[in-house]
C-alpha cells in the first residue's frame, strides 16, 4: 500500500529533465513525491554526494563568489541508463500475500477465536481509510487524486479478499484444525 | 432524528429466506450504504424500506408512520411523492426522450406537461447532461443514461433516494462521476440516501455503511484497531 519511491532514483529522474540545484530537486520532490513528508536538505545533499561518488551525477562548476549550495548537478550517462532501466522494467508485481492478516486469520481459527470479528474490524479500518482517500480525491490536485486512487484500488482488493475469506471461514477452520 | 427504519424485518420468497430479521435506520440527510455479497438480501431490504414489498413480519417506519401496514394506494402515493429511485440499469423508457424520462414522475403525479418538462430540464445542467434532452435511451452512453435516471429519481425532490447498485453497470470513472453527482445533489437538498452497493469504492461515498450477510444486517463491530 505504501508507495515507497527510492529517493536516489527519484532525484536522478528529476535531474534527467535538466541540470538542477539541490533546492530545486527538493522542491519538486516534496511537491510530487513527498506526500507531506518533505525531504530534509541534509538527505538531498548526502544522496547527491553518493550519486556523485558512484558516477551517476557530476557537479557543475560553481561560479565565482557563489557558495556550494549554488552547485548545479548534472546527470551522467550511467545515471541516465539507471533511470531508463528503472522506468522501462516493470515493477515486481508484489504478491501482497496479506501475510499479517492471513496469519491472524489462521491463528485465530486454530485458537478458536472469533476470526470473523477480527476480519470485520479490519474491514472497518480499511473502509475508514478508503473514506479518507476518497476525501482527498475531492480536492483539485490531480497528483493527489491519482495517488489516492492507487491506494483505493489496493484497499478494495484487500476487502475482496476479506469477503472471500469470511465466506470460506468454516472450510478454512476445518483445514487448519487437526 | 430517524427518518426511516426497518425493524426485525423478515421476508421469504417461497422457501427462500431473503431477510431473517433485518434492522436498519437512517436519519434525515444521512447517506447509508448497504453492502454485502450477492444474495445477502440488500435489494430485498431496500424494497421493503421503500414500501415496494410487504414484509412477512417486522415493521417499516417512515417519518413516524408505519409503512408496512398501509394500504397499497397510500404506499404508492408515498413512493411517488416522497421517495425517489435509481436502479442498476437506469431503466429508462426507450420510447421517451431523456427529458420526458426525467419528467415522468412529475407527469405521473398529475403535473402538466409543460411545467413538468421545464422542471426536468433544470436537471440536465445540474447533472452535466446539457444538449442530451431530446435523445432516447438508445442514444445515450451508460453513464449518461444513469445520470438521466438519477435526475428522474431526484426530480420530485424526494426526502429519500433509494439507489440499488446505481453504478453497477458502469466503469470506474463513469461510476465515480455518477456517485459524485448523486452525493452532491443529496447533500444540497438534504436528501437521505439508501445506497445498495457491493463495491467498497462506491460505499465510501456514504456517511456510514452496514454489511448484510444471509438476510441480516451486520452493523460493523466497534473499531478496536488503533489508527
Ligand atoms: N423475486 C424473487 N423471487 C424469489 N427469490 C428471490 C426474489 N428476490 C430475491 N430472491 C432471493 O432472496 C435472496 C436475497 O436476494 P436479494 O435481496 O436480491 O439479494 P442482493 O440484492 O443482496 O443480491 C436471494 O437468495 C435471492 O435469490
Ligand atoms: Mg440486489
Amino acid at each position: 500500500m505504501v508507495l515507497r519511491v527510492s529517493v536516489p532514483l527519484t532525484l536522478l529522474g528529476l535531474l534527467e529533465r535538466e541540470p538542477s540545484h539541490g533546492y530545486d530537486l527538493k522542491r519538486d520532490y516534496d511537491t510530487f513525491f513527498g506526500r507531506g513528508k518533505p525531504l530534509p536538505f541534509g538527505q538531498v545533499y548526502s544522496t547527491l554526494a553518493r550519486l556523485a561518488r558512484d558516477g551517476k551525477v557530476v557537479m557543475g562548476d560553481v561560479r565565482p563568489g557563489e557558495g556550494p549550495e549554488r552547485k548545479r548537478y548534472v546527470i551522467t550517462d550511467l545515471g541516465a541508463t539507471e533511470v531508463d532501466t528503472w522506468l522501462t522494467e516493470p515493477v515486481e508485481p508484489e504478491p501482497h500475500l496479506q501475510t499479517v492478516l492471513f496469519a491472524k486469520v489462521v491463528l485465530a481459527l486454530m485458537l478458536g477465536r472469533p476470526a470473523e470479528e477480527y476480519l470485520d474490524t479490519q474491514r472497518r479500518a480499511h473502509l475508514r481509510r478508503m473514506r479518507e482517500l476518497n476525501e482527498i480525491k475531492r480536492g483539485e490536485n490531480l497528483v493527489d487524486m491519482l495517488l489516492a486512487d492507487h491506494g483505493l484500488f489496493h484497499l478494495d482488493a484487500d476487502l475482496r479478499w476479506i469477503d472471500l475469506t469470511v465466506a470460506r471461514l468454516d472450510a478454512l477452520a476445518k483445514a487448519v484444525r487437526p | 432524528m430517524t427518518l426511516i427504519a426497518a425493524k426485525d424485518v423478515v421476508v421469504s420468497f417461497g422457501s427462500t429466506p431473503a431477510l431473517r430479521g433485518a434492522d436498519l435506520s437512517a436519519s434525515r440527510g444521512e447517506i447509508v450504504a448497504i453492502m454485502g455479497p450477492s444474495g445477502s438480501g440488500k435489494s430485498t431490504l431496500l424494497h421493503s424500506l421503500a414500501g415496494i414489498l410487504a414484509p412477512d413480519s417486522g415493521e417499516i417506519w417512515f417519518d413516524g408512520r408505519r409503512v408496512d401496514t398501509m394500504g397499497e394506494p397510500e404506499r404508492s402515493t408515498l413512493r411517488r411523492e416522497r421517495f425517489g429511485f435509481v436502479f442498476q440499469f437506469g431503466q429508462l423508457v426507450p420510447e421517451l426522450t431523456a427529458e420526458e424520462n426525467v419528467a415522468l414522475p412529475l407527469l405521473l403525479g398529475g403535473q402538466r406537461r409543460a411545467a413538468a418538462l421545464r422542471q426536468a430540464r433544470a436537471w440536465f445542467e445540474r447533472l452535466d447532461l446539457e444538449g442530451l434532452e431530446q435523445r432516447r435511451s438508445g442514444e445515450l452512453s451508460g453513464g449518461q443514461a444513469q445520470r438521466v435516471a438519477l435526475a428522474r429519481g431526484l426530480v420530485c425532490g424526494p426526502e429519500i433516494l433509494f439507489a440499488d447498485e446505481p453504478t453497477g453497470a458502469l466503469d470506474s470513472l463513469t461510476g465515480e462521476r455518477v456517485m459524485e453527482l448523486l452525493v452532491a445533489s443529496a447533500r444540497e437538498h438534504g436528501t437521505t440516501v439508501i445506497l445498495v452497493t457491493h463495491e467498497p469504492r462506491v460505499a465510501v461515498y456514504a456517511d456510514r455503511e452496514v454489511i448484510m450477510r444471509d438476510g441480516l444486517v451486520n452493523t460493523l463491530t466497534p473499531d478496536r484497531i488503533g489508527s
